[in-house]
């Protein structure tokens, strides 16, 4: 026993200098690749404060490890994380506050101010787009002074009677203030942190002790960093839902509702001039989603059933050997980029479908909902099957025994017993492909044309409500057409629509496991 | 009908030990394998008809093993391969020709966990007779639905609520739910591994009452872990131990008199 912590001891001294050779070496690294120098140097103080808490720990264990409540890394971990993370945490801080608080200095008084030096006359201000103007030009002339002209100016401030010269020079002094002011910020944004990371550098330090709660303190800065992982995910999703939302909204106000909804008639024009107000365009979307339903219903036709009965074959008929590889290729479908799925699409399936149609005597148009839904069927096979599986499989093995103890076939144990056991996660599975089918893009842009046509023959060219967002939104657009704003709410439309579907097969999933508990 | 049988006292009905029986199943030579191991080891016993025979022995001495071979439901296990003679009134039914199927049909099996399906519990009833075509009606399924029940002792308790799911009754209830199931085909012989481990005293009290009026009717071969229970509803018990039959006899001979020094350690606690 001494003799193990003798021999840990022993080898205090070859592992701190490993440490201080890897930390060098990582600073390095992180110099060579041109890291920000405050990070380097926090990382740096970081690693140290870990070699320091490490050593400082196992000096007082003085080999027997057994005298400390933490090992000694909980106690490196300790003094690593307070020293960066809030140093990491203020640098967040002042980087996000930099910004708007000088910001802040320079426009909160500048109608008074411009009052004052009689850039504008007393009792007028400026307007909104002004300030914003004013500021920009602050911005442009801290950069370098010679870019405000009288010009620029002159154009901007319209609308408010003022004196350009003296407006110039004003605009100079601000954009020397804020040159001033950034470089303060800049600064502080540098030092503050680092004396933080300092600071708790020696004051960590002199918390390392036997009896120190190392292990239960980086424990909860573990949780910490979990929850603020987890945070960052919802309010993201969040922040895209309420943008999608508001701008959606936005086009709400310029097409009703109602006629997005249920008009018949999509052809979203752009006036070309601001004249041409006539070319507002149709937005009505029931063609898009009567094209997304043709081309989600082929798939489903082609996933539901291969896709299930490759799932009974699978957990039920296979040996273990053929499934053991089976199963990975058929997941790795839904790992095949979609762009391929997409030129598979376009260039094999589609003219075969034409071809075969037109040898017996159909006519298909050469971009058919038929071979994108076909082709997008083979991509969602996988949801289905894997899913379908999974349920069979956690169908109780004591009712299959039951069934065919009673002498059911194996195929009446899967059809009878199992898969109406398993019904709810089948179910769940099909829900996922369906959802997954609905937003799928790539394949229905390169297979299924941009015709909004109001069809559900499946021999025709139809688009969907993700093509169409994409043709909205791809080349140079303005953000304030109806057609620009259109593809929000399509987006919105899309996700409330599969959000509702993955919400339903949660619950559907949810339902079942509480069968077997 | 059930209440009047459950009346009687169990041990009072058994028959005289003295009687000739022919045997319903002979096993002989019997030799498994799991892979590469060997789980039994020239097995040959005798079940006999009406009767109920307890195979007893330690925790994985090949009991269930052996059972499971009863009816061939080891076949559903890849890597387990049977060798040796197993014989359904005279029948061998490791031979080609045999259906499964069927012989699970004639064979049926109770198992430790009570397994009803999702279902309801008439449909849990009447799931054999529906996939072996057994009747040809609604009105002669519902008969053999409440038939089966009553023969199982359940009848009274159900009779009510067939249609709820036969997962909501207690554990002793779905145990003779499982055993109304498995008699609802029909079947010569019941095979029942450790039906009553799951089950708390009363509920094992019932289905050890039920097992002893089922033999009139049936052959049963029954694996317990309690040796009680062996003396309780057994007329034969076998011994089994390491995959090989230790010793196989009079119930009653085996738990007074036992002839192998193996099985009166056993008996009287000393392993297992
Ligand atoms: N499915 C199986 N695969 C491999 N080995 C098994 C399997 N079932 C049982 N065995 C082995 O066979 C032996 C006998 O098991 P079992 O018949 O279940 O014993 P018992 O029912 O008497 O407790 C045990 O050693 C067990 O590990
Ligand atoms: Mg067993």
């Amino acid at each position: 026993m001494s003799s193990i912590a003798e021999r840990t001891y022993g080898a205090t001294n070859t592992s701190t200098a490993i440490s201080v050779f890897v930390m060098l070496v990582t600073l390095a690294a992180l110099v060579w690749t041109g890291m920000p120098l405050l990070i380097v140097l926090l990382v740096g103080l970081a690693a140290s404060a870990f070699i320091v808490g490490r050593t400082r720990a196992l000096t007082l264990a003085d080999g027997r490890l057994s005298v400390l409540h933490s090992l000694p890394h909980f106690h490196g971990w300790y003094m690593a994380l307070m020293v960066l993370l809030p140093a990491f945490l203020l640098w967040v801080v002042l980087s996000v506050a930099q910004g708007p608080v000088v910001h802040g200095i320079i426009m909160g008084d500048l109608d008074d101010r411009l009052q004052t030096e009689q850039v504008i006359w007393p009792g007028t201000t400026l307007s909104p787009q002004a300030k914003d103007f004013y500021y920009q030009e602050v911005v442009r002339s801290a950069e370098d002074a010679d870019l405000v002209t009288e010009s620029v100016v002159q154009l901007s401030i319209l609308g408010t009677d003022v004196d350009r010269g003296r407006l110039i020079r004003q605009i100079r002094d601000d954009g020397d203030r804020y040159g001033r002011l950034m470089f303060l910020g800049d600064t502080l944004r540098f030092l503050a942190p680092l004396v933080l990371a300092m600071l708790a550098f020696t004051w960590s330090v002199r918390r390392i002790a036997a009896n120190f709660r190392a292990r239960n303190q980086v424990e909860r800065w573990v949780v910490w960093a979990l929850i603020a992982a987890a945070t960052i995910s919802i309010l993201t999703t969040i922040g895209i839902v309420f943008s999608v939302l508001f701008e959606t909204l936005r086009f709400f106000g310029k097409v009703p509702p109602m006629e997005f909804l249920f008009g018949l008639h999509w052809s979203p024009q752009t006036a070309l001039r601001a004249d041409q107000i006539a070319a507002e365009g149709a937005f009505g979307a029931v063609p898009l989603f009567v094209g997304t339903l043709l081309i989600s219903t082929i798939a489903m036709l082609v996933a539901g059933p291969i896709g299930l009965f490759s799932a009974i074959y699978l957990s039920e008929f296979a040996s273990p050997r053929f499934r053991s590889w089976a199963k990975p290729i058929m997941e790795v479908l839904a790992g095949v980029p979609t762009v391929v799925y997409g030129f598979f699409a376009a260039l094999t399936v589609a003219p075969f479908v034409r071809d075969v149609g037109q040898a017996i005597g159909l006519d298909v148009a050469s971009e058919s909902a038929l071979a994108a839904g076909m082709v997008m069927g083979i991509m969602i096979i996988p949801f289905v099957s894997s899913l379908s599986d999974d349920a069979i499989n956690a169908v109780p093995k004591s009712l299959r025994d039951a069934a065919l103890g009673l002498g059911a076939t194996r195929a009446e144990t899967v059809t009878q017993i199992l898969l109406p056991a398993a019904l709810p996660g089948v179910i769940a599975g099909f829900l996922l492909a369906v959802s997954r089918a609905i937003g799928e893009t790539m394949i229905v842009v390169m297979a299924a044309g941009l015709a909004a046509n109001l069809t559900v023959n499946p021999l025709e060219a139809v688009t969907t409500v993700t093509v169409q967002i994409v043709t909205l939104l791809t080349g140079d657009q303005e953000f304030d057409t109806a057609k620009t704003l259109s593809a929000f709410a399509l987006g919105f439309v899309l996700f409330v629509t599969t959000l509702l579907l993955n919400v339903i097969a949660l619950y559907v999933m949810q339902k079942y496991r509480e069968k077997y508990d | 009908m059930s209440e009047a049988v459950r009346a009687e006292a169990p041990t009072a009905s058994r028959p005289a030990i003295a009687e000739v029986r022919e045997s319903k199943m002979r096993t002989r030579h019997v030799d498994l394998w799991y892979g590469a191991k060997q789980a039994l080891f020239d097995v040959d016993l005798d079940i006999n008809a009406n009767e109920v025979t307890a195979l007893i022995g330690p925790s994985g001495c090949g009991k269930s093993t052996y059972l499971r071979c009863l009816n061939r439901m080891n076949d559903t296990i890849d890597i387990c391969r049977t060798e040796g003679d197993i014989r359904l009134d005279g029948e061998d039914i490791y031979d080609r020709s045999v259906d499964v199927v069927e012989l699970r049909a004639r064979v049926g099996m109770v198992f430790q966990k009570p397994n009803p399906f999702p279902k309801s519990i008439y449909d849990n009833v009447a799931y054999g007779p529906r996939i072996h075509g057994l009747v040809g009606t609604k009105a002669e399924l519902d008969a053999l639905v409440e038939e089966s029940l009553t023969r199982a002792a359940l009848w009274g308790e159900v009779k009510d609520r067939l249609a709820d799911p036969g997962n909501g009754l207690s554990g002793g209830q779905q145990q003779r739910l499982c055993i109304a199931r498995a008699i609802a085909v029909g079947p010569e012989v019941i095979l029942m591994d450790e039906p009553c481990s799951a089950l708390d005293p009363i509920a094992t009290a019932h289905i050890e009452e039920l097992i002893d009026d089922l033999k009139r009717e049936f052959t049963i071969v029954i694996v317990t872990h309690s040796m009680q229970q062996a003396a309780r509803v057994s007329q034969r018990t076998a011994f089994f131990h390491l995959g090989k039959l230790i010793e196989v006899g009079e119930t009653d001979d085996i738990f007074t008199s036992p002839q192998q020094q193996m099985t009166q350690d056993y008996i009287t606690g000393r392993f297992g």
